[in-house]
């Protein structure tokens, strides 16, 4: 590689114009300055360019050198990413910690994966076999859960001419020989480097039939996401859209996490690296780090590396999706990365559109929710894995009509719409399911009538419209008082309360609760919705909705939530046999008293 | 470095506003101080914006009034903006930029810190789990402040925000624990009369010798107001990473401080974001706020208290959007609840501290703190919901629970967001009274708590429903 060297000409911030840098390219990445600060080319004209720089560049003077390496911005890919921590261009943390302690320094340069240590080698070709890019020649048990599989790197097709045997190596040991057609011999090592910018080939995409869940009723049942799909959650400070995100991280059923915290709080990644260790992945039982890798630039680390840490994280969840992995990648918050690009791109001068937005916004995000999907994987067998991406987004004033909220929407296929009078009232998860929907809905049905039960629509359906209903309702209650209702309507009122604050809400903070397993929603759901039409029929033929309040299995449902995973079908079960009693005698009473002639037909 | 400094232009081509433009520069670096010295024979001090063509940009702290493009000379330092710190700051009173303005002994530095610090690295903090007791019970029982924190308080012109503060500096305190610590004051464009008020109360409870006061008044330049929370943060990170304090900061009024910080970019012609704000608000406040915390390994830890008024009491307005972003909760104050003569009328409905939950519950404040907090909450929330309704239809159309729920909310503001200003509550006085409020409801009323919990507080008679 040629490293050309150039000066800088001028600074402003993360911004750095260079001239006399020969041929360089565009997404380059380049040394800045005599401290050799890491800077990224992001405009070339003719004899200068223009360098965004991941590391604050105060000090810095004209004059002083720029340094190019012919590489663009990339990511090492192997084994050793699961249960790491990193910056924003893949440095690890505890690394620079180790080196420029507990403040981070500047010009400081490691790699994002360990070249020393040894990892148990699988092989799992021979010699002779013949094998092209994404196959797989062999893996390592990288953690207790997630095998890495080791892929034939693009470029290389051929003849396996040499294998190792079975045996620790490291990561840029050769493990493998491959000869293609022209006769050259390729070496093959298990340590790839890729890079950020484009997303990763695959075969094609495969529709997207299986939900991922989140262990969050109201997702699950409302407006539930797809493995591979894509979603947003927007909402202002304090509504929940951390909490949210990092339940997912906990709890989702995909095989492997990678969260990114792009310009938020230093805290919330700290408590993700001090409670996720110790937490299990309800799947496998293991420590859910040990499925998951974070990316870490915090709001007051540079901003330019905030641009970047999206694209580093989704270059990771490709890898690991080409091994056949469903991968959900969690961004908190999308909405700070735009802005990144905003500065970057208010410094450039370029001309802005809305609220100081580059024009180019909406583009951006488009490609970047494209990376998510469901996809046949490159390589001869038939590996699909998927990519499902859920970001965050800050809209200012927690008004949704901003640009960044509105780009959003309309690429993404789920919204989860956060509601700050819900979070004011302490209505966690504070998501308005009158206004979030999701377009997975109808391809997911499938599979909900399948796996849960086959009334599971009949169920969403009648809750949704219980809700819709009770919405209308109290827009009534609140010109002309309570007592102008029906009872009818009163009931409609109390089983929308029974969904809400029995079904909907759901603490992140509940040791129980935090999870709920997908037959466990199912069923909690379906003894809501049995309730409330057994109140409409006891109320259709002439009984007060507060006799059946004072029905004692009330006081059952609300506890539902805490029964345990493992053991909620007894608590379940007995729930419906004691509502089923309870109304018997009602009836029992009713007609004793003469009150109702018959129970109404079932 | 210091051959540099012996250069002085004098080739000043464009006054404008906080900048000066210096034509004809040579290896100038970003963000380095400059020294200038105006044509009355005044030094005045600056940093570099923008270098490069020959050409520097610099924002002049003190304004640029009586500058010329003639006379005035520029010398740049070589260095970027540092605060002398020692731990004899404490007691002491500087400027907005760390000069001492009392008639103490010059201070001998210890070391010499850049101004704007470093980003702490996510791996080395140590998530904030010890409550700290203010005495407020809508502090401490609805949303706790945990040691490492930043939690600020959004107020409005008129509201008795700086009470409330120097209420909470008199009475916090980690029950059962005395701690060296210390509160550094960081006053950006506040009045001389509320600086008084700050400095007298600190007084009166002996906390002035374990106070630093950096004071930029209202009168005193604007711009300077960019370095005055830095320069605090700074000597704050000194006192507890240096001599393991654990530090209170203040600041206030942070919507002064961006304020200097629109009228830099204004200069600089950049594109604006909302309101005029730039659009690099957050980041550059989230380079303030991020600097509290806690360190593994070491003893010292910053709680930073953020004052800010929001114009027209608009919650949504860039400066209180951007910090609830950062921080972690925010306090806001209420005009109705201080109409209905409530001190302090913080407003539970939106104030929030996400640090609370691992603050809170057995071996920190009590057990039963999680479910008193949300049942409590549970109530208000219907109480006022219940009040909008009457308005419209009048009470009679009540139900007896409905009832119950109006009476709540009232002794609610009243007795428990309500106490006096020199009313010192412990947690386990406020959650008491948390329950004896409760009783205004039967048991069966109480869904977010555990039966369990209801039995322990009948017993322990905080709980007495009819
Ligand atoms: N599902 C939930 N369960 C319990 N508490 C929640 C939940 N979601 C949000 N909260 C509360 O709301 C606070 C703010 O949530 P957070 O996700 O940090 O908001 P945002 O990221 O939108 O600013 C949390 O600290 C927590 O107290
Ligand atoms: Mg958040």
């Amino acid at each position: 590689m040629s490293h050309g060297i150039g000066r800088i000409e001028s600074i402003a911030g993360p911004v750095v114009r260079c001239v006399g840098l020969p041929s360089v390219r565009m997404y380059e990445v380049v040394r800045v300055g005599e401290q050799q600060l890491i800077g990224e080319v992001i405009e070339v004209g003719e004899g200068t360019c223009t360098v965004q720089v991941y590391e604050e560049t105060s000090g810095v003077a004209p004059g002083e050198p720029v340094e190019s390496t012919g590489d663009s911005l990339s990511v090492e890919l192997g084994p050793g990413l699961l249960g790491s921590i990193y910056d924003g261009i893949q440095r690890p943390l505890p690394e620079l910690r180790e080196m420029s302690g507990d403040f981070i320094s500047r010009g400081l340069t490691v790699e994002g994966i360990d070249k020393e240590k040894k990892w148990e080698f699988k092989p799992l070709v021979k010699i002779g076999d013949k094998v092209e890019p994404g196959d797989v020649i062999g893996e390592v048990p990288e953690t207790q859960i997630i095998t890495s599989k080791i892929l034939v790197p693009l470029g290389v097709r051929g003849e396996v001419v040499e294998i190792v045997s079975p045996g620790e190596y490291t990561v840029v040991e050769t493990i493998c020989k491959v000869k293609d057609s022209h006769g050259d011999v390729h070496d093959v090592v298990m340590l790839q480097r890729t890079p950020v910018r484009i997303g990763r080939p695959f075969k094609g995409r495969v529709p997207m039939d299986t939900p991922l869940i989140t262990g969050q009723r109201v997702i699950d049942t409302f407006m539930p996401q797809a493995k591979g799909g894509t979603g947003a959650i927007p909402g202002g400070f304090g509504t929940g859209k951390t909490v949210t995100l990092h339940q997912f991280a906990k709890w989702a059923d995909a095989q492997v996490v990678v969260y990114v915290g792009c310009g938020e709080r230093g805290n919330e990644m700290t408590e993700a690296l001090e409670e996720w260790p110790h937490l299990k992945d309800p799947q496998s039982g293991r420590p859910l780090m040990e499925r998951t890798v974070l990316i870490a630039n915090t709001s007051n680390m540079p901003v330019a590396a905030r641009e970047a840490s999206i694209y580093v994280a989704v270059t990771l969840a490709e890898y690991f999706r080409d091994q056949g992995y469903d991968v959900a990648l969690m961004a908190d918050s999308t909405s700070r990365w735009a802005e990144a690009l905003r500065e970057i791109s208010g410094r450039l001068g370029q001309l802005p559109s809305e609220e100081g937005y580059p024009a180019y916004l909406g583009s951006r995000l488009a490609q970047f929710y494209e990376r998510g999907g469901r996809v046949k994987a490159l390589g001869s067998g038939n590996r699909l894995g998927s990519i499902t991406i859920c970001g965050a987004v800050s809209p200012p004033g927690g008004d949704f009509s901003e640009p960044v909220t509105q780009a959003t929407l309309r690429i993404v296929k789920v919204f989860w719409a956060l509601d700050k009078d819900l979070a004011a009232r302490r209505f966690f998860p504070a998501i308005n399911s009158l206004t979030s929907y999701s377009l997975y809905q109808n391809t997911l049905e499938e599979w909900h009538k399948e796996n849960l039960g086959a009334d599971w629509p009949e169920l969403v359906t009648e809750a949704m419209a219980l809700l819709q209903k009770d919405q209308e309702l109290r827009e009534i209650v609140q010109l002309v008082g309570p007592d102008a209702l029906p009872e009818s309507e009163r009931a409609t009122l109390e089983a929308a309360r029974m969904i809400k604050e029995d079904f909907l809400t759901q603490s992140a903070l509940h040791e129980i609760d935090t999870y709920c397993p997908p037959g466990k929603t199912y069923r909690m759901l379906r003894v809501i919705i049995n309730f409330a039409r057994k109140m409409a029929e006891a109320v259709s033929v002439g009984v007060h909705v507060r006799r059946l309040l004072e029905f004692s299995v009330l006081d059952n449902i609300a506890r539902m939530k805490i029964a345990p995973w493992d053991s909620y079908d007894s608590t379940l079960d007995a729930i419906e046999t004691k509502m089923e009693r309870e109304f018997q005698t009602l009836y029992q009473e009713l007609s004793d008293s003469g009150m109702v002639m018959s129970k109404p037909a079932e | 470095m210091s051959k540099k400094s012996s250069v002085a232009y004098r080739t000043v081509s464009d006054v404008s506003g906080p900048l000066l433009v210096v034509e004809g520069t040579h290896n100038v670096s970003y963000n380095e101080v400059v020294r200038i010295r105006a044509p009355s024979g005044e030094l005045l001090t600056g940093t570099v914006l923008e270098t490069g063509r020959g050409r520097a940009v610099i924002q002049v702290f003190e304004g640029t009034s009586g500058l010329d493009t003639d006379v005035t000379a520029v010398r740049f330092t070589g260095e970027t903006l540092k605060l002398p710190v020692s731990s004899e700051i404490l007691g002491r009173v500087l400027d907005g930029s760390g000069n001492p303005l009392d008639d103490g002994p010059k201070l001998t530095a210890e070391d010499h810190w850049d101004i704007y610090g470093s980003p702490i690295n996510p791996y080395a903090r140590q998530y904030p789990r010890q409550p700290i007791q203010t005495g407020l019970s809508v502090i401490d029982g609805l949303n706790t402040l945990v040691r490492g924190q930043k939690l600020p308080i959004f107020s409005g012109s008129g509201l008795p925000h700086n009470r409330i503060a120097a209420q909470i500096v008199r009475q916090s305190k980690i029950p059962g624990e005395e701690g060296e610590f210390a509160i550094v004051f960081a006053a950006m464009g506040i009045t001389a009369t509320e600086a008084q008020y700050f400095m007298k109360s600190f007084e009166e409870t002996g906390a002035l010798e374990h106070t630093t006061l950096f004071l930029n008044l209202a009168n005193d330049p604007a711009i300077e107001r960019i370095i005055t929370p830095r320069a605090a943060l700074t000597a704050a990170e000194y006192l507890a990473y240096e001599s393991d304090m654990h530090v209170l900061v203040i600041l206030t009024d942070m919507t002064n401080y961006a304020e200097a910080l629109r009228e830099i970019s204004a200069a600089r012609s950049e594109v604006p974001g909302r309101r005029g704000y730039p659009g690099y608000l957050y980041t550059d406040l989230s380079l303030i706020y991020e600097r509290a915390g806690r360190i593994n390994g070491r003893n010292g830890t910053i709680t930073q208290m953020p004052i800010l008024s929001m114009p027209q009491d608009d919650m949504t307005h860039p400066i209180p959007d951007l910090t609830g972003y950062i921080t972690e909760g925010q306090l806001p104050l209420s005009r109705g609840l201080h109409r209905r003569g409530v001190y302090p009328p913080i407003d539970p409905g939106p104030s929030l501290s996400r640090l609370m939950k691992e603050g809170i519950g057995e071996g920190m404040t009590r057990f039963d703190h999680k479910e008193v907090q949300a049942q409590l909450y549970y109530g208000y929330s219907e109480g006022i919901d219940l009040r909008d309704l009457v308005a419209v239809v009048g009470s009679e159309a009540l139900t007896d629970r409905d009832q119950k729920y109006l009476k709540f909310a009232d002794r609610f503001e009243a007795e428990f967001i309500g106490q006096g200003e020199f009313e010192d509550r412990s947690f386990e006085q406020t959650l008491d009274l948390g329950w004896n409020l409760l009783s205004e409801f039967p048991e069966r009323e109480l869904k977010r708590c555990d039966p369990d919990t209801i039995s322990w507080a009948k017993e322990r008679g905080a709980y007495r429903a009819a």
